[in-house]
């Protein structure tokens, strides 16, 4: 297959690999732990701004609460370890339904509600948990938190000495979890892209643009609401499975309402509803800190002149935020090639 | 028992006189802008730190000065000093962004807390700042239950300043174009009303209630930090939801209420989940009857 | 065939009295034309009707079996009743295609996974959706317009955009909220042409207008509304010269 029918035939396909295979190669080629620990770190990031961007910026539900989400993935796969265990591999599905259950239960309430308010209320949400985790003490260790969560394992095949498997455990070498989040990021971005380029993402499209026109035109909007919060939330999940089994520790400070704007910063900077620039918000805003070490105390001073300097002159973020063009000229093509 | 419950009653209607002075400025704006102004809760925190830069002031300079004179001189300072915070915020960060969607003037709202909490931050610094006593320490005794000198000042410059808002709104011509800027920008402008002028009274009007309970705040409990405008604003944001947002008197009734009900709550319950209960309330009144007690739903146009 | 069958229907929003007792019936292949001053309550009734607005008394029959009435406007769109509306509600920053393609979502099956999987009835569905979003175009006369953003389309085709949107739902009955305001003469005798064509592919119309020159040539029959209720009724020619009409009027239309 040559490389244009490629890009025609799996559009997603092709950006994807285009725009992460780069990274595959970078810890072979700067072995620099530090490096690679900030852009293992980035790439949750970046995971947690797509999902964020399935609900505020496919759907327009603000919600102020997304941290609430990851805490309730990191400390799902934590107790689940430290109770029964569980592996990784298997926490990790696990997490992300737990977050996504949530997320369905505190939507059912409050999808109904006008959208700043629903943003108040999941910034209540996303308050309660932290302060319960915090508080619940006996459950979740209060203050204090999870310690000694697994590292995930992996069977891997050895040949030397006769062909055996052997149990390797992901140690506090960042490469092996980079690699995770990477493939990680690679999926979902991929997935979010069919997505969009489908009924349901048009629908969510609508469903931001006028809600009442849509529901008139035959979208279920509380479902289809309900779906884009659940995925969001799912996606949180994940991220918060592996941020906990690479930390090893969580703690309920880790998850609090300045994360939720911090990621709520990256979506709109990327541009809303735009799945790549989620990852460019993600890339700009979680390596920034590290570049400006030095201005360490004026971090917040700086992000909230940021966001206010955003909206007024850029509300649109940096890539602009429409979705994917579709190029509808060559799917007419192809669409007039196959009937004839 | 009755004493401790009438006594948490009165602690909590402190309190709550505090959060209705904020709750104020939060249904006010809302009220003309349709705007949950996110950076109020930082004007409070300000105006807590501005009064306590006037205590120290006093303090260096006047160390004999009687009290009701610093305390006048306080508030005075902390009101004039938000109502420019409150207009530089409404002309820089909301005023360009009118015609925007609702979401966009929220983040901006947001950004503008963070950078005002984080500014007061590098000049007070991170630690928790106490806040000198200049109120005597007079109180009242009545069996076991007891009112102090500084609970009556609260009471008293509260309940002055909502009646005096109240008047306001009610028999000024400024006031009533507020309220025809509320129900209709449109037609007040019309009518010759300037639409802006009135926008920035409200910021300006929000922001000195806003500071004085922030300034009261600090006297009450004797130590302010930069943290304590984000808690104090979602509160005064709930209240002023639960009283109807958009009503002056919603406003008033909510704050009370809510500092009854977290007094009472954190007396008789705990005090380490009496923000949990908050933000459940916040919650609750949100999605069941967002219209609060006081306020009238707001149809959608087709 | 009874298409419609409103009964008794009263509306009160807190205090004013939009709709009072008022029954309207619209049938097959009908072109009903809905005529009144404004804040007759002739929106009031749309909105009524497609769900948007809960009913206080009374009864919105469809097809004679299903009742409209406390239906969310989706389900009633799916019933076979679409609409456009005065204010135009188009998806401005989506393109013609994507607009249109919009209303075949309820007459669609795939959902989330069918979405992430690739199935071949989300494949089968796109090309179905696309090639009925551009017939449907053409049907309007927008055929050339389909890649572009609906946001930068000339008004007057902005609102055959949204006739097209609603045509996409595969409805029984379709409202037009004054789909010719603001239009000059040229532009409103093609909108008169694609009403009847409309009509003719069986689906029936009720249509709110101002414009007399329009209402009056493409009505079967015209309904007169004042104040909430139903003043008059009739073939056209009769609705011209009733007295009650035009005293309602007073001088309009």
């Amino acid at each position: 297959m040559s490389l244009s029918r490629i890009k025609s035939k799996h559009p997603f396909f092709f950006q994807v690999v285009l725009f992460l295979f780069p990274f595959v190669l970078l810890p072979i080629l700067d072995k620099n732990i530090y490096h690679i620990d900030l852009l293992t770190s980035v790439g949750i990031y970046v995971l947690l701004a797509m999902g964020l961007n399935v609900a505020v910026g496919f759907t327009g539900l603000l919600n102020l609460g997304y941290a609430a989400f990851f805490a309730l993935g990191a400390y799902t796969y934590a107790l689940l370890n430290l109770h029964w265990g569980c592996p990784f591999w298997i926490g990790l599905p696990i997490a992300g339904a737990v977050s996504m259950v949530f997320g369905v239960v505190i939507g059912l309430p409050s999808i109904r509600v006008r959208g700043d308010y629903l943003a108040i209320t999941t910034l209540g949400f996303g308050e309660i948990v932290r302060i319960s985790f915090n508080n619940l003490d006996e459950w979740t260790g209060g203050p204090n938190g999870i310690l000694g969560i697994d590292r995930p394992q992996l069977w891997l095949p050895v040949f030397k000495g006769g062909f055996h498997w052997k149990l390797w455990s992901f140690s506090v070498n960042p490469t092996p979890y980079f690699y995770l989040v990477l493939a990680l990021v690679a999926v979902t971005a991929y997935l979010l892209f069919r997505m969009s380029d489908s009924k349901m993402g048009r629908a969510l499209v609508a469903i931001r643009e006028d809600e009442l026109a849509a529901s008139c035109m035959g979208i279920p909007t509380l479902k289809i609401k309900l779906i884009a919060f659940g995925l969001s939330s799912f996606i949180a999940g994940i991220a918060g499975a592996v941020f906990a089994s690479k930390q090893t520790i969580v703690t309920p400070d880790s998850f609090d309402f300045v994360l939720s704007v911090l990621i709520l910063a990256m979506v709109v900077l990327g541009g809303m509803g735009n799945i790549w620039g989620s990852a460019l918000g993600a890339l700009v805003l979680g390596t920034l800190p590290e570049l400006l070490r030095g201005f360490a105390a004026y971090r917040m001073l700086l992000f909230g002149l940021l966001m206010i300097l955003m909206m007024i002159f850029r509300p649109q973020g940096i890539l602009g935020g429409q979705l994917i063009r579709r190029e509808l000229a060559s799917r007419q093509k192809e669409a007039d090639h196959e009937s004839a | 028992m009755l004493e401790l419950f009438i006594q948490q009653i009165l602690n909590g209607l402190t309190i709550g006189m505090v959060y209705a002075l904020i709750a104020l400025g939060y249904t006010m704006v809302y009220g003309v802008i349709q705007l949950i102004n996110f950076a109020h809760g930082e004007v409070f925190m300000v105006g807590a730190y501005l009064a306590l830069t006037v205590m120290w002031i006093f303090a260096s300079l006047f160390p004999g000065a009687p009290f009701w004179l610093v305390l006048i001189s306080l508030l005075l300072f902390s009101m004039l000093g938000s109502a420019v915070l409150g207009a530089a915020i409404e002309k820089i960060a909301y005023r360009p962004l009118r015609g925007s969607p609702k979401l966009t003037a929220l983040i901006t709202s947001i950004g503008v807390s963070f950078f005002l909490q984080n500014a007061v931050m590098l000049i007070y610094g991170l630690k928790e700042q106490s806040v000198p006593e200049i109120i005597p320490d007079v109180r009242w005794h009545l069996g076991d239950l007891s009112f102090s000198l500084i609970q009556l000042i609260i009471f008293a410059t509260s309940l002055g300043l909502m009646f005096f808002l109240s008047w306001f709104i009610k028999h000024t011509r400024t006031g009533k174009a507020m309220r025809a800027c509320a129900q209709d920008p449109e037609a007040a402008q019309l009518v010759g009303i300037s639409v802006n002028q009135i926008i920035r009274t409200t910021f300006v009007l929000g922001s000195m209630l806003a500071a004085v309970g922030g300034a009261l705040f600090g006297m009450y409990y004797g130590s302010i930090n930069f943290h304590d405008g984000y808690l104090a604003g979602l509160k005064a944001f709930t209240a002023a939801v639960f009283g109807g947002i958009g009503s002056v008197p919603g406003a008033m009734i909510g704050g009370i209420l809510l500092g009854v009900f977290e007094g009472l709550g954190a007396g008789y319950i705990s005090s380490e989940w009496k923000d949990v209960f908050a933000f459940l309330l916040l919650g609750a009144v949100l999605i069941f009857k967002p219209s609060g007690i006081l306020g009238e739903p707001l149809p959608d146009k087709v | 065939m009874n298409l419609l069958e409103v009964k008794s229907v009263s509306k009160n929003f807190g205090g004013v009295a939009a709709l009072k007792n008022i029954s309207v019936k619209v049938n097959d292949r009908e072109i009903v034309g809905l005529i009144g001053p404004n804040g007759a309550g002739k929106t009031s009734f749309f909105n009524c009707v497609t769900g948007l607005v809960p009913i206080d008394r009374g009864e919105i029959l469809f097809r004679g079996a299903l009742r409209l009435n406390g239906l969310p406007p989706h389900r009633i769109l799916e019933a076979g009743v679409a609409r456009t509306f005065q204010n135009l509600r188009i998806f401005k920053h989506m393109t013609l295609l994507e607009n249109v393609a919009i209303g075949f979502h309820a007459r669609t099956k795939s959902g989330l996974w069918d979405a992430l999987l690739r199935t071949r009835r989300l494949k089968v569905e796109e090309k179905k959706i696309f090639t009925g979003s551009r017939e449907l175009l053409a049907f309007v006369g927008l055929e050339k317009h389909g890649n572009d953003t609906a946001a930068f389309l000339p008004y007057g085709h902005q609102k055959r955009l949204e006739i097209a949107r609603a045509l996409a739902s595969g409805p029984k009955l379709l409202l037009l909220d004054e789909p010719v305001a603001g239009m000059n003469p040229q532009e409103k005798n093609e909108i008169i042409a694609l009403v009847r064509k409309i009509r003719e592919k069986g689906i029936a119309v009720l249509l709110i207008e101002h414009d007399m020159k329009v209402v009056m040539p493409l009505s079967d029959r015209v309904i007169v509304m004042d104040e909430g209720a139903k003043i008059g009724e009739g073939l056209p020619d009769e609705i011209q010269n009733n007295p009650r009409v035009i005293q309602a009027y007073l001088g309009e239309g």
